[in-house]
This record gives C-alpha cells, structure tokens and sequence, in this order.
C-alpha cells in the first residue's frame, strides 16, 4: 500500500495533540512529585514563620535567616533531609533556639514568610509570643514522672514558671516523698527546644512538635460554665439545627416506626 | 602564552566571576562576611542592596504568595540589571550549573561522543519555554513555587553554600544527560531559568557582533557555541546576535581568529534597521 504523506492540516493538529499531551503529561508528573515532596509536617520553623502553607509558597530558600542566626541553629532542608527542599528548619534536640530578644532571623527575611508582626507586641520585637511549636512530655519515659528528681527542663526553660511549671504530688509508693512534675502550658510555650536540648533521657521525654500537629480544638459547643469570659460566648450563640435520616420524623414515630423494624431486620 | 589569554579570556573571567561569587556566599554562611549574603534565589550586598530571583518570585506570584517589597526590589535590581547586560549572562557569568555543562560538553569532544550523536538533536530548543509556562500553571495548581522544589541550580548553589546533602546526584544526573542524552541538554534545551532570562534579555544592550567583511567562514564559532541557532548570521550579514537565547559567554569572540566577532553595546539606530 502506497504511504500518503501527512496533510498540514493533519501534521498541524497531530503536532498540537502532541504538544498539549507531553506538556499535560510533564506537569502531572511534576505536581506529584510536588505533592510528595512538601508533604512533610514534622517540621519545626524559625520564629514568626507563617503557618506551613503560607510559609511554602512564601519562602524563597535563601537563607538569611540561616546566616542571621548567631547559634547555628537553623539549617536548611538538604536533598536526602526528607523535608520541603530549600526551607529552613531547626532540630532542638541538636540546638534548639535561644530565643534572642533582637530575634535576628526574622527581620532579615526578604520575603515575608518569617513575619515580624507576628512576634512584635506594641511595636517592639518580641521573641515570648513566638509559636515555633509546642513541648510535649511522655509521661513514661519522663524520671520526673517516676518519682526521681529532675527538673532540667524546668530550669533550661527561658520562660520557666510560665511554660514549664512544676506540680508537687504526694509519692504513695515511698510515703514520704513528692512527684514533681513539669507541666507544658501552650499558651506561653515558644516551642523553642531548650527543655528538649536539656532533657537528660535517652531519648528526649520532652519533644517539640508543631502547634497544629499535637494541639486539638474543642470545637463550639463546649463551654467552660465556670468561667465567665468563656461563658460569655453563649450570648451570641445562634441555634443550629442538624438533620439526619433519624431527626427528620418525631422521636416517637421514628422508634415505633421503620426504624425498628430496620433494627430487627 | 599570549595566545592562551587570547583564547581563553572570556573563559577565565566566567570561572573566575562563578567561582568568586559561589566564594563570597559561601563566606557569608562560613565566615559572616556581609559581602554578599544569602544565596540566588535572594541575597542582600553589603547589607544594603536586595537582589531576588524574578523566576522564583513569578513563581510565588501565581502560588498566590503575597509579594513583600523587599522581594519587588530584589526582582527589580536583579531584572534590570540583566535586562541591560543580557539575560544570560546569568547563564554562563553567574549560575554553577554551567561549569557542569561546560565540563559535559569538553568531555563529549574529548571522547567523540558528538561523532557519535551526529548534528542533529532530537529535541526542540523551545522546549524550555513550554516547561516555564508548564511550572507557571503547575505553581498555581500547587500552590508552591514548582521549580523551586527541583531546581538544580538552587539545589547545588544552595548546597555548596549551606551543605549539599544528596545535591551532588544533581549535578552527576545534569552531567550524564548532558554527556550520553543530548548534547546541551540541561542549559541549551530545558533549563525554564535560562528560558526565562532569554526573555528577559531579548532587548540588552551588550550584544556579541558579527563583521561579515573580517570572516572566512571557519565556522569555529558556531562550533564552540552551546546556542549555536543564534548565529545564523555568520558569513552572511553583518548583525549583532539579537536572540535572547545568547548566553553573552563570548566564546566565539575567543575562537575567531579574525575579528569578525567582537562585544559591543548594540545602538538604536541598528535595531531599527534590522526590526527588531
């Protein structure tokens, strides 16, 4: 059979297919391998980062902050690192932040991901309101918690009294002496790492994570009765109405009705 | 020893601005030399000058990222600064990368392997230009800088400031497609950064020249060009190499034996003659 040369009009529209497909093939895999590649969430940030989204598509991997900072605590995500390539990040268990009242790394970011205004109060630098991340303590391999004395993590705290406090409880087993215990308050916990750096276990007991990852939210339709600000978030409470298949007829119908047959079905 | 400045003098001076400038970020990290701190993507000279990455930050900008003006600025020095010396002369001044693909490309000649692979590519050199749009729509659709993440450029120049890591398996792979998969692989066919700055520099003002009268036809400057497309005009019209895609590496002014190809800043009155 005689070979036909190929029209323009066909070479045209078959050079077009082949163009949209290889460029529809590249970036899917392309966007895969983005979607891996920032998925990680284990990742403890300068202070004053933007929350891990916003800071992914905000830092630009430059290193400044890296190079500001006076303690070599920062570094950033090499190939092998299994982090978002490029960003910085601290291991406090190596050196946590020392929280510098000047904080250094956040003002020299070029792009914004480290925002200044979110460790700023009334107009001054403020490294306290920094949210890196938040310690928290397993009980089970905490000495405190056994019974020994150990309170290294108390004491490295930069905010000890505040972060770190310590609770005094009766030691039954011994009868004559006291638990004492470090409690984490996240409301004043930096997550800089000093009391993870200092934890004197194998393994640290106290760990940073960050905030959103340990941190769960009560939701709205809890209220602390007790407590008269929080109670104060009944006033403006709405009334919400949740329907479901069970809700939609009256109680009484509903259990003398389908729904009971349903269940000896 | 005349001749080998002669014939290499452009070369000297890129390796020596590249490895200088890899130098001083590198002190920056190493030593706290406020010189030039940072690295490409952003860096800052002598605390004062902000310089960023305008690929990187188009990028952001279609992530959705809110562009601070210290980055604008940055963006702002940086692009016209290259939109007067020419693009690419990132490509082959500034950017690491292409030590690697210019070592690719000598070993090639050293092994025969351009005897081997003939002439002909197998691929497009506008290739590049489809991969920017493409990181372009995917950075959008990702919400991240999309090049960024695979940068090898930013991965090794960022790792020989602050720590490599795997970064070299970067280089060895750019070195390797370059070498046995096509020649000027990464820099001449799918580099969006070189494509981006081809752009950028289309209108510089530094532009290599072609005499038609001086030349006899050696041909040893298309040769030794990595973008020989851009000159076409050799032995035929005197007319400076207007494509953006020249790197301004000013290794066919090194070859040429005959003063038929010279640097010089290109003049108005020439742009219109020839349109563009």
């Amino acid at each position: 059979m005689k070979k036909h040369a190929l029209s323009d009009r066909r070479k045209f529209i078959l050079n077009m297919a082949r163009g949209v497909g290889l460029a529809t093939m590249g970036g899917l895999v392309w966007s895969a391998f983005i979607d891996e590649a920032t998925a990680s969430s284990l990742m403890l940030r300068p202070p004053g980062a933007l929350k891990e989204e916003d800071f992914l598509k905000t830092c630009i991997k430059c290193g400044l902050c890296v190079e500001a900072c006076p303690y070599d605590t920062l570094s950033l995500a090499k190939p092998g690192d299994k982090k978002p390539l490029g960003t910085p990040f601290f291991t406090p268990r190596d050196i946590p932040c020392y929280m510098c009242t000047d904080i250094p790394c956040v003002p020299v970011c070029p792009t914004g991901a480290l925002d200044e205004s979110s460790v700023t109060t009334e107009g001054v630098l403020d490294i306290n309101v920094a949210e890196m991340g938040l310690a928290v303590i397993d009980e089970e391999s905490c000495i405190a918690f056994w019974g020994i004395q150990c309170d290294a993590c108390y004491r490295a705290c930069p905010i000890l009294g505040e972060a770190i406090t310590i609770e005094y409880q009766k030691n039954e087993r011994t009868g004559k002496h006291a638990f004492m215990k470090p409690i984490v308050h996240a409301d004043a916990c930096t997550g800089c790492g000093m009391c993870e750096h200092a934890c004197v276990t194998e393994k640290a007991a106290i760990q940073i994570f960050p905030k959103e990852l340990v941190q769960g939210k009560a939701g709205n339709y809890y209220i602390k009765g007790w407590d008269k600000e929080d109670e104060k978030r009944l006033k403006d409470a709405g009334e919400i109405h949740t329907t479901t298949d069970i809700s939609r007829q009256k109680a009484s119908d509903k259990l003398n009705g389908d729904l009971l047959e349903d269940l000896y079905e | 020893m005349k001749t080998l400045w002669n014939n290499y003098r452009y070369l000297f001076l890129r390796r020596f601005t590249q490895i200088g400038l890899l130098f001083l970020y590198f002190g920056a990290n190493a030593w706290g030399w406020t010189i030039l701190q940072g690295n490409l993507s952003s860096s800052l000279i002598l605390n004062v000058v902000p310089m960023s990455d305008p690929y990187a930050a188009l990028q952001m900008l279609v992530a959705g990222a809110l562009l601070s003006s210290d980055l604008l600025l940055g963006v702002l020095v940086v692009t016209l600064f290259y939109f007067l010396i020419g693009g690419r002369a990132f490509c082959s001044w500034v950017c690491p990368i292409n030590m690697v693909t210019d070592f690719a490309e000598f070993v090639r000649e050293l092994i025969g392997m351009n005897k081997l692979t003939g002439v002909k590519q197998p691929a497009s050199r506008n290739l590049r230009y489809w991969i920017l749009a493409i990181s372009l729509v995917v950075s959008a659709f990702m919400g991240v800088a999309a090049f960024e993440f695979i940068s090898p450029i930013s991965m090794v120049h960022r790792g020989l400031v602050f720590g490599l890591g795997f970064g070299w398996a970067a280089v060895l792979i750019i070195f390797l497609f370059d070498l046995f998969v096509l020649r000027h692989g990464w820099c001449g066919h799918i580099c969006p950064l070189g494509g981006f700055y081809s752009l950028v520099g289309k209108y510089s003002f530094i532009k290599v020249h072609h005499l038609e009268e001086n030349c006899t036809l050696c041909m040893k400057c298309k040769v030794v060009c990595p973008e020989n497309q851009v000159l076409h005009m050799i032995g035929k019209e005197s007319l400076p190499v207007l494509s953006g895609e020249c790197t301004n590496c000013a290794r066919c002014i090194e070859v040429c034996d005959d003063d038929a190809l010279s640097f010089s800043i290109r003049s108005m009155a020439q742009n219109k003659k020839t349109g563009e």
